[in-house]
């Protein structure tokens, strides 16, 4: 299994110098098997590139998408193999209790805020709730679950011959249980995340940031360390940087992510561009 | 233990800042978490216990009708909304671990996640006065 990273922000892009190693598309992240299968983590503004990267043999695409927030569907209208006839693609979202996942898209693709509506697309496109038991997708088995984050969230769990992602991009586990991260039982997200290899999880914020962001849905570097560590990952990536952050503060960040679980989890942050064995 | 749901986990949550007594059960009716007020009202720590299957907390408080008869489990509020899955508010009496005896008011409702899955079940208490 690799990982790439196509978009590695959070809220929104923030392109410019200051932001050149670290990236500044939104949330993207491709999961490649050695068989061909491809997943595709959410379509922020990183999947523009990656849809045009794609071989054009590839005949199934799934997208999984963690939440509907902007910076997660915003590269959907803009995905090269969403307009190519006879493109597969699958489009897995969190499940809500009114409307299904066709229609809160369509309030996105849509005019006036696209110009293109969803029943225009001219892919082979099926749309899923995220899988409520582990589902096979290719060379994947792939679990989700809902997570603490505002509105409908879901991390994924992706497996191939024994080695496993979990993806947790927004996240907010510390919300849940004032004992943060002393009960497992009562910890959004740690069955996801429980000895995977790799866990991505949202770094969103420093910790002077984080205590006055309570409940806004997202982790500090140092929160998704604590984390990373409770569920016994081998290996945190810090992801879903913020959009104030330049490249020098999200080095900072991970520092302090590193330091808080002194080399118990390999702590690294996402760049856009870089691509991992998992 | 496995995780609880994110459901359960925010509601817990949210009772251990309420001043109302909040009793949560699990989809297997599992007692799994008390705030304080229910504690006050209960006569117990839900720390000395950490959780109590269904059968012990259904019979442990001689759950009884405002006129004194002895209610089994099944006409209970919360286990009606766990088993039958639909709102009940009653008034009973019940007698505390700690032997007092109260009279309240129960309301209880069944947790259904995002999916529609039953994860657990409510009861919020208005205590009467003690009789």
């Amino acid at each position: 299994m690799r990982v790439t990273f196509w978009g590695t922000r959070g809220s929104i892009a923030s392109p410019g110098p200051a932001t050149q190693r670290y990236g500044g598309n939104t949330a993207c992240v491709q999961v490649s098997a050695d068989d061909g299968t491809i997943l595709i983590l959410d379509a922020g503004t990183g999947i523009r590139a990656l849809g045009e990267a794609l071989p054009r043999d590839v005949q199934r695409i799934d997208i999984l998408l963690s939440h509907l927030h902007m910076d997660h569907i915003q590269g959907l209208g803009f995905f090269g193999p969403f307009f190519t006839p006879g493109r597969e693609i699958h489009l897995w979202g969190p499940p809500s209790a009114t409307l299904d996942l066709r229609a809160r898209l369509s309030r996105y693709l849509s005019p006036p805020l696209f110009p293109v509506r969803m029943r225009d697309v001219e892919s082979e496109l099926e749309l899923h709730n995220a899988p409520a038991e582990p589902t096979r997708i290719g060379a994947f088995e792939v679990a989700a679950a809902t997570i603490i984050h505002p509105g409908p969230t879901v991390g994924y769990r992706i497996t191939e011959n024994g080695t496993t992602l979990a993806y947790l991009s927004d996240h907010e586990p510390a919300l849940g249980d004032d004992s943060f991260p002393a009960a497992p039982s009562w910890t959004s997200g740690h069955d996801l995340a429980a000895g995977v290899e790799v866990l991505v999880h949202d770094g969103q914020y420093s910790e002077a940031e984080r205590r006055e962001r309570i409940g806004w849905g997202h982790s500090s570097t140092v929160e998704a360390a604590m984390f990373a560590r409770q569920a016994g990952a081998k290996r945190l990536v810090c992801f879903h940087h913020d959009p104030s952050h330049d490249d020098e503060a999200v080095d900072r960040l991970v520092e302090q992510a590193a330091a808080a679980v002194a080399g118990s989890v390999l702590v690294s942050g996402a760049r856009e561009g870089v691509s991992l064995p998992v | 233990m496995a995780q609880r749901s994110v459901e359960l986990i925010l509601f817990r949550q949210l009772a251990t800042s309420l001043a109302v007594p909040v009793f949560l059960v699990d989809e297997a009716g599992d007692l799994i978490f008390l705030n304080e007020a229910a504690e006050q009202l209960l006569g117990f720590r839900f720390d000395d216990i950490d959780e109590m299957p269904f059968e012990e907390w259904t019979t442990g408080f001689r759950a009884r009708a405002a006129d004194g008869t002895l209610l089994p489990p099944e006409e209970t509020p919360l286990v009606k909304a766990i088993l039958e899955r639909h709102p009940t508010h009653q008034q009973l009496q019940i007698t505390g671990v700690d032997g007092v005896d109260r009279s309240l008011e129960v309301t209880a409702f069944p947790l259904e996640g995002g999916r529609g899955r039953l994860i657990g079940a409510v009861a919020m208490f208005w205590e009467q006065g003690e009789t």
